[in-house]
């Protein structure tokens, strides 16, 4: 990782009862690694009187009672922590969760693994090899319940977004751009290359979690045949065969 | 168990409370009401000590009927409504019998209406809220034949009660104060934002709500922004410089620039909103926005200290001659038998 501009933290007031955080306003990856930092030393051990604690790729927003906790000096307690934050060391935190999450790779499962490698300059096989082995995180859950933005993989998968929308990917569909995953937990359309699927669902309402994925879960993918997923798709909870290991 | 029977449906009907707050880690916004405070109107005039699980009414009502005697509280957006007939009073608790008919027109003003039985809709909650979030599949519109289980009235004998409610249904000024992107806009684009009377667009639902002008709102920071925790009352400006408000059931994370966020309590007045009436953004500062906070509780306190047994016009009571009009008339000679 190499730091392009000296990293900051700003703590600005989002609402009436709340902060943000932030440590970049573009998605810079030493600013994601920032707030992963932030958001884990928060749920550690949170100032008295936070209501609620949640990451956004390069932010972390905190609410807070007013009846609790005093605003300013909450401000101040913030800053000095975002300001030990950037000072380092830059590092992910050691992940407390890591998550096995079987996929099919390639033919109709990932109608653009091809291309995907292709602009990497590297076999199919070896694009899937290098997804499967890489230490990947839950950078952050948005756009729908439960569903992440998982990274970062090495520099070469800076890979744009397409210019044209691929209409609609299934539920399960995992896609990628900016070295970055989504696993789409619903059929949605998105600019992102789809090269897998995965019959874990990030969102069912009736299952208990119906959002297991949390901030910051170590993920794995393995390699699986379709028909693997498409009988892991039978199961009644929609894991998939995800397997969770508790790490700490 | 009571119920309510629902055998017409006119609105986009739902069922919705508070709202699960807490889950914005896990991408699910609070979602609930659009307007919370009709929520705490029907509490203080049914006299119970919180907000329940209310009919939220989109548009206009439809006909209803109850299994047992059942007090209800009509609140939010005004809209036409009898029982049998007789015209009921809106902003006001009612007593509503087996065999009744309560029938909800469109609304008068306004957008949303919220018809709240006193035990409150007693449906199965989901992460401890029994609000609809269609867009994510919780829930769903509620169609004639439903019938909705009701919980106990915590106190059945309470009388009918009414209060007027602060006006918020025929639009208005509505404040924001600024938020972590308000600096990305230009003074000149913060000037015309503020300076414009909107009229609320034609896009609008549970989501956001969409503001009219002429004028675009840009920012020349907007492209490449990481995005973002979002929340209802952000300001939120499309590509192309619309403004969006968002409202309950928002996403939790978006990419736009939002340039202020309004005031909690000046939401349900932008909820209430029909489409083409002005809406007027005033910039305050924070520590104003401070000093207006009230807890829903204090609000409740107040809300109740407004609500007044409703005294009926006898001109408009068609059965006059059925209600025992006088009670305690006696020979006038009681104190001397004593």
């Amino acid at each position: 990782m190499t730091l392009s501009t000296p990293l900051t933290a700003e703590v600005l007031p989002a609402g009436v009862d709340g902060f943000l955080v932030r440590f970049s306003l573009t998605p810079d990856p030493v600013a994601m690694t920032a707030a992963r930092r932030f958001a884990a030393r928060l749920e550690a051990g949170a100032p008295e009187g936070l209501s609620e604690i949640a990451a956004a790729l390069v932010s972390v927003l905190v609410r807070f009672d007013a009846t609790l906790a005093d605003r300013s000096e909450l401000k101040t307690r913030l800053e000095t922590m975002a300001r030990e934050t950037v000072q380092g060391p830059l590092e992910l935190p050691e992940p407390a969760r890591r998550w096995t999450i079987p996929v099919a790779f390639g033919a109709e499962q990932g109608p653009q693994l091809a291309e995907v490698a292709a602009a990497l300059g590297i076999s199919e096989e070896a694009a899937v090899r290098q997804i499967c082995e890489a230490d990947l995180r839950v950078l952050t859950i948005g756009f729908a319940p439960g569903q992440p933005y998982i990274g970062l993989m090495p520099e070469a998968w800076n890979l744009p977004r397409m210019a044209q929308l691929n209409p609609s990917v299934p539920a399960g569909a995992l896609v990628v751009a900016v070295r970055q995953f989504v696993l789409f937990g619903a059929a949605s359309a998105t600019g992102w290359q789809q090269v897998g699927r995965a019959a874990f669902r990030t969102f069912v309402p009736e299952r208990e979690p119906p959002m297991p994925l949390l901030g910051g879960d170590a993920i794995r993918f393995a390699p699986a045949a379709w028909d693997e997923i498409a009988d892991l798709a039978e199961d009644g909870d929609r894991m998939g065969g995800a397997r969770l290991e508790v790490l700490r | 168990m009571t119920a309510v029977q629902i055998s017409r449906a006119d609105g986009i009907l739902t069922v919705q409370d508070m709202g699960r707050p807490g889950h914005l880690a896990e991408g699910l916004s609070r979602g609930g009401a659009m307007d919370r405070c009709a929520l705490l109107e029907a509490a203080a005039l049914l006299g119970v000590n919180a907000p329940c699980a209310a009919i939220e009414m989109a548009g206009a009502g439809g006909e209803f009927s109850v299994t047992a005697p059942t007090r209800i509280a009509l609140t939010g957006a005004p809209m036409s409504a009898t029982l049998d007939q007789e015209p009921l009073q809106w902003n006001a608790s009612h007593l509503v019998l087996p065999g009744q008919k309560l029938r909800i027109g469109g609304a008068r003003a306004g957008v949303y209406g919220y018809l709240t039985p006193a035990g409150g809709i007693a449906t199965d909650p989901w992460l401890g809220s029994r609000a609809a979030h269609l867009n994510i599949g919780i829930g769903r519109t509620l169609a004639p034949g439903d019938s909705l289980p009701v919980g106990d009235d915590p106190v059945p004998e309470r009388p009918a009660h009414g209060f007027v409610p602060d006006a918020r249904f025929e639009g208005g000024t509505f404040r924001v104060i600024d938020g972590p992107h308000t600096a990305l806009f230009s003074d000149e684009v913060l000037e015309a934002f503020y300076t414009t009377a909107f009229r609320r667009g034609a896009r609008g639902n549970r989501q956001g709500i969409q503001l009219d002008a002429d004028a675009r709102f840009t920012s020349a920071h907007a492209k490449g922004l990481a995005s973002d925790l979002i929340g209802p009352g952000d300001v939120q400006m499309t590509g192309d410089g619309v403004p969006y408000i968002l409202m309950s059931e928002c996403q939790t994370v978006g990419g736009y620039p939002r340039i202020g966020t309004v005031l909690p309590s000046d939401l349900p007045l932008v909820a209430q909103a029909a489409p083409g009436v002005i809406l007027q953004p005033r910039r305050i500062s924070l520590e104003e926005a401070i000093a207006t906070i009230r807890s829903e509780a204090e609000l409740l306190r107040d809300l109740a200290g407004r609500c007044a047994p409703l005294v009926r016009d006898p001109a408009t009571i068609r059965d006059l001659l059925s209600y025992q009009l006088v009670s305690g008339v006696t020979c006038g000679d009681d104190l001397e038998r004593v």
